[in-house]
C-alpha cells in the first residue's frame, strides 16, 4: 500500500502521467459533487427544519459555511505545495498551486458575500467587523497577493518560488492573524448576539451540512483537476505527447 | 531550462589548476548564464556540479569562500568610495590592512580618487574597482564575466597579465569576454553554440 | 585616464595581505552594518520621506474629518498607528531594488557568507535610520490629535517595537519584488494581511493605557511578535533575494 502510494506520487510528479491519471478520475469528481451537493442542497433547502431563532434565513449557511472551510483548507493545500516545489522541486507542485489559487480566492470570495447575506437578516447590516468576517477578509487579500505575484514575475521558475514561499509565509502567519483578530473583536465588541455560538443543530440540520461540505471538496477537485490538467497541457505544449493529443482532437 | 528554453545539452568539461578557461560564443548561446550557473545564482534542473572531487551540494560552503565572482554588473555601491567599497570586500576576506587596500587602488591607476563617491567616476573607473579586489583576494577561483568591459588597452593587458600570474600561482580562471585572448599561455576555450 | 601621481604604477600586481584572519561571520557581520550604515545615511531623500508622509496624514486627517477634541481624541492611537505602518511600508518598497540593480546583491549571494546575517544587517540599519525617527516624531504628532499624555509613552514603545516587526516582515514582500519597477502596489498587498495583527496590538496597547490600565500584555506580544519576526524574516528574505536574483 505505501509503495503504491509512493509509485502514484512519483507518478503525478511527471507530467505526462498526471495528464493521464487525472483523467480518470476526473469524472468520479464530477459525478460525486453533483450528487452529494444536489442532495445536500435538496435536504437543506426544503426538508431541513426552520431555525427558531433566524427563520429560514439560516439556510444560507448550507453554502457559506462550506466555503469557508475550503478558503482555508485550500490556502492549507497551496501552503503544502509550495513546500513540495521548494523542498523536493516537483513541478507539477506548482502547477497545483497555480489551479489552487484562483479557487481559494472565489471560495473566500463566496464566503464573504454569503456572510453578508447571512448578515442582512440576522445583524440588520451587510457588513460587520466580526472576528470571522474579518478574518476572512484578510484571507482574501492573502490569496489576491499570490495571484498578483504569480502575475507580476516572470520567468515561470521564479514565480513559482515566489509564490511558493509567499504562501508559506502566509501559513505561518495565519493562526497569529486568527488570534490577534479573534482577540481585537472581543475588546470591541458591542453587547450583541454572537453568531459564534452554535446551537446543537439537530441532526436533519446537521446531515445536509456534511453533503455540502463533501460536496464542495468534491467540486474542488474537479476544478483543480481540471485547471490543472490545462496548465500541464499548456506548459507542455511543445512536447511530443501533447502535440500527439492535440493532432488526435 | 529556463522559461521553457533548453539553455544547455550534453555540455561537460573539467577545471584544474592553474587553468584559464574561456567561455565562446554568439550572443545569446548562454556564456553569461553558464557562468551564473557556476556562481549559484541561477539553479540548474539537470546535471552535477564537483567541486574538488565532491558534488557540490555537500561542499557549498567551501566551495563560495573559494570562489570570487565578478559578474556583467561591477557590484560597486555608488554612494560609497572606492576605499569604503575595497573595505567591505576585504572584509569578506578578513583582510584589516588599511595600507594594502590604498596600495590596490593606485594599482589600478585610481590613486587620489580613494575617497571620492564612486557615482562621480566614469565606468571604467568603476570597473577599476571592482577588479582591485583581484589584487588583493586569497580565493582561488576566479569567475569573471566580461572583465575588460570599458577598460582602455594598457588596462586590459594589466589584467591579462593579473589573470596570468593568477593561473601561475595555481588558481582557475573561467572568463567570458569579446576581446581576443590568443596570446595569453595556457588558455583553454569552450565554445557555446547556438541553440536550435 | 587622468592619473594624479606621475610614477607609472605597476599595474594590477597581485599584493599578498599580510596577515589573512579567515574572517568570522561576526566579523562581517559588523562590517556588513557599518557597510548599510554608510550607504543609507548618505541617501537623505530615503530618509526624510517617511517622516514627511507620516506628518502628512496626521495633518490631513483633521483636515478631512474634523478638528475637535472630542472626535479626534478617541481615534488618535489608530490615525497615528495607521500613518506610521503606511510610513514604513513606503520606506520599504525599493529596499533591494539597488542592491539589483548594480550587482550587490548577487555579490551578497556568492560572498561565502550566509545571506540571512547580512540581509538582517541591512533590516537593522534601515530600521534605525528610517523607523526610530518615527517613533520621535510621534509624540509631537500625537499631541497634534489630542492624544492623552498617559498614553504618549506606550504610542512611543509600541511603535519601536512594531516598526521593527514591520520592517522585518516588510523586507520579505521588499525581496519578493526585487525585480518589479512600479512595484508599489504589489509589495503593500503581499505584506498587508502580515501588519494587521501588529497594528491591533500596537493599537490595543495604547487603548489599554488611555483606559488607564496596563499596555504590559500588548507590548509583550508585540515583543513576542517582534523577535518572531526577528529569529524567522532574515532566512526568508535570504531565499527570496536568491530568488529574485535567478530571475535576472
Amino acid at each position: 500500500m505505501w509503495n503504491w502510494l509512493k509509485t502514484l506520487y512519483h507518478r503525478l510528479g511527471s507530467p505526462k502521467w498526471f495528464y493521464q491519471i487525472t483523467g480518470k478520475w476526473l469524472p468520479w469528481f464530477a459525478m460525486s459533487s453533483l450528487l452529494l451537493l444536489g442532495l445536500g442542497l435538496v435536504l437543506g433547502l426544503a426538508y431541513a427544519p426552520m431555525d427558531y431563532q433566524q427563520g429560514n434565513s439560516f439556510r444560507i449557511m448550507y453554502i457559506h459555511v462550506p466555503a469557508a472551510f475550503l478558503a482555508q483548507s485550500v490556502y492549507m493545500m497551496m501552503a503544502a505545495a509550495g513546500v513540495v516545489l521548494l523542498v523536493w522541486k516537483m513541478k507539477m507542485a506548482d502547477v497545483v498551486a497555480q489551479a489552487l489559487a484562483p479557487i481559494g480566492a472565489i471560495m473566500t470570495f463566496i464566503s464573504l458575500v454569503t456572510g453578508a447575506i447571512w448578515g442582512m437578516p440576522t445583524w440588520g447590516t451587510w457588513w460587520m467587523w466580526d472576528a470571522r468576517l474579518t478574518s476572512m477578509l484578510i484571507l482574501f487579500f492573502l490569496y489576491l497577493g499570490v495571484m498578483a505575484l504569480r502575475e507580476a514575475l516572470s520567468p515561470q521558475e521564479v514565480a513559482a518560488k515566489a509564490c511558493a514561499l509567499l504562501a508559506i509565509v502566509g501559513v505561518i502567519n495565519i493562526p497569529i492573524i486568527k488570534y490577534s483578530v479573534d482577540w481585537w473583536y472581543t475588546l470591541h465588541q458591542p453587547a450583541s448576539i454572537k453568531l459564534t455560538e452554535k446551537p446543537a443543530m439537530p441532526a436533519s440540520m446537521y446531515l445536509p451540512l456534511l453533503f455540502m461540505v463533501l460536496g464542495f471538496y468534491a467540486l474542488l477537485g474537479w476544478s483543480v483537476l481540471l485547471r490543472a490538467r490545462a496548465e500541464v497541457l499548456r506548459r507542455e505544449a511543445k512536447s511530443g505527447w501533447v502535440r500527439e493529443l492535440l493532432k488526435d482532437k | 531550462m529556463r522559461d521553457e528554453r533548453l539553455l544547455f545539452d550534453d555540455l561537460s568539461f573539467h577545471l584544474h589548476a592553474g587553468e584559464l578557461l574561456q567561455l565562446e560564443g554568439p550572443n545569446g548561446a548562454g556564456k553569461t548564464s553558464l557562468l551564473r550557473l557556476l556562481a549559484g545564482l541561477l539553479p540548474f534542473s539537470e546535471g552535477e556540479l564537483f567541486w574538488q572531487g565532491q558534488n557540490i551540494n555537500t561542499c557549498r560552503d567551501n566551495f563560495y569562500q573559494s570562489m570570487l565572482f565578478i559578474g556583467h554588473l561591477a557590484g560597486i555601491k555608488a554612494e560609497l568610495s572606492p576605499l569604503e567599497n575595497l573595505h567591505w570586500f576585504a572584509a569578506l576576506e578578513g583582510i584589516k590592512d588599511e595600507a594594502l587596500l590604498d596600495k590596490a587602488l593606485s594599482q589600478v591607476g585610481l590613486a587620489g580618487y580613494e575617497d571620492q563617491p564612486c557615482h562621480q567616476l566614469s565606468a571604467g573607473q568603476k570597473r577599476r574597482v571592482a577588479l582591485a579586489r583581484l589584487t588583493i583576494t586569497q580565493r582561488s577561483v576566479w569567475l569573471l564575466d566580461e572583465p575588460f568591459t570599458a577598460l582602455d588597452k594598457t588596462a586590459v593587458a594589466s589584467v591579462e597579465n593579473l589573470l596570468i600570474k593568477h593561473s601561475q600561482a595555481g588558481g582557475a580562471v573561467i572568463l567570458t569576454s569579446h576581446h581576443a585572448l590568443e596570446e595569453l599561455p595556457g588558455l583553454k576555450k569552450l565554445t557555446l553554440g547556438e541553440v536550435t | 585616464m587622468n592619473q594624479i601621481n606621475n610614477e607609472k604604477p605597476a599595474a594590477f600586481c597581485r599584493l599578498t595581505p599580510e596577515a589573512v584572519n579567515s574572517s568570522s561571520l561576526i566579523g562581517v557581520f559588523v562590517a556588513a552594518l557599518k557597510r548599510e550604515w554608510q550607504l543609507q545615511v548618505r541617501r537623505k531623500g530615503d530618509l526624510i520621506n517617511p517622516l514627511v508622509f507620516f506628518a502628512l496624514v496626521v495633518v490631513l486627517f483633521p483636515l478631512g474629518v474634523s478638528p475637535t477634541a472630542e472626535i479626534l481624541a478617541p481615534v488618535a492611537p489608530g490615525v497615528l498607528w495607521v500613518a506610521a505602518l503606511l510610513a514604513v511600508l513606503m520606506s520599504l518598497d525599493a529596499l533591494f531594488r539597488p542592491d539589483l540593480q548594480d550587482g550587490s546583491l548577487e555579490q551578497l549571494l556568492v560572498c561565502g557568507y550566509s545571506v540571512a546575517p547580512l540581509s538582517l544587517a541591512k533590516v537593522l540599519v534601515h530600521w534605525l535610520l528610517s523607523c526610530v525617527p518615527l517613533v520621535l516624531l510621534a509624540p509631537l504628532l500625537g499631541i497634534m490629535l489630542y492624544l492623552p499624555w498617559q498614553a504618549q509613552g506606550v504610542l512611543m514603545l509600541s511603535l519601536l517595537l512594531g516598526s521593527l516587526a514591520l520592517s522585518l516582515v516588510g523586507a520579505i514582500g521588499a525581496a519578493l519584488t526585487t525585480g518589479l519597477g512600479k512595484s508599489g502596489v504589489l509589495m503593500t498587498l503581499l505584506v498587508l494581511p502580515f501588519y494587521m495583527p501588529v497594528l491591533i496590538f500596537g493599537t490595543g496597547a495604547m487603548q489599554a493605557a488611555i483606559n488607564g490600565h496596563t499596555a504590559l500584555a500588548h507590548l509583550a506580544l508585540l515583543a513576542a511578535l517582534a523577535l518572531v519576526a526577528l529569529a524567522l524574516s532574515p532566512w526568508a528574505i535570504a531565499a527570496a533575494l536568491r530568488i529574485a536574483v535567478s530571475g535576472e
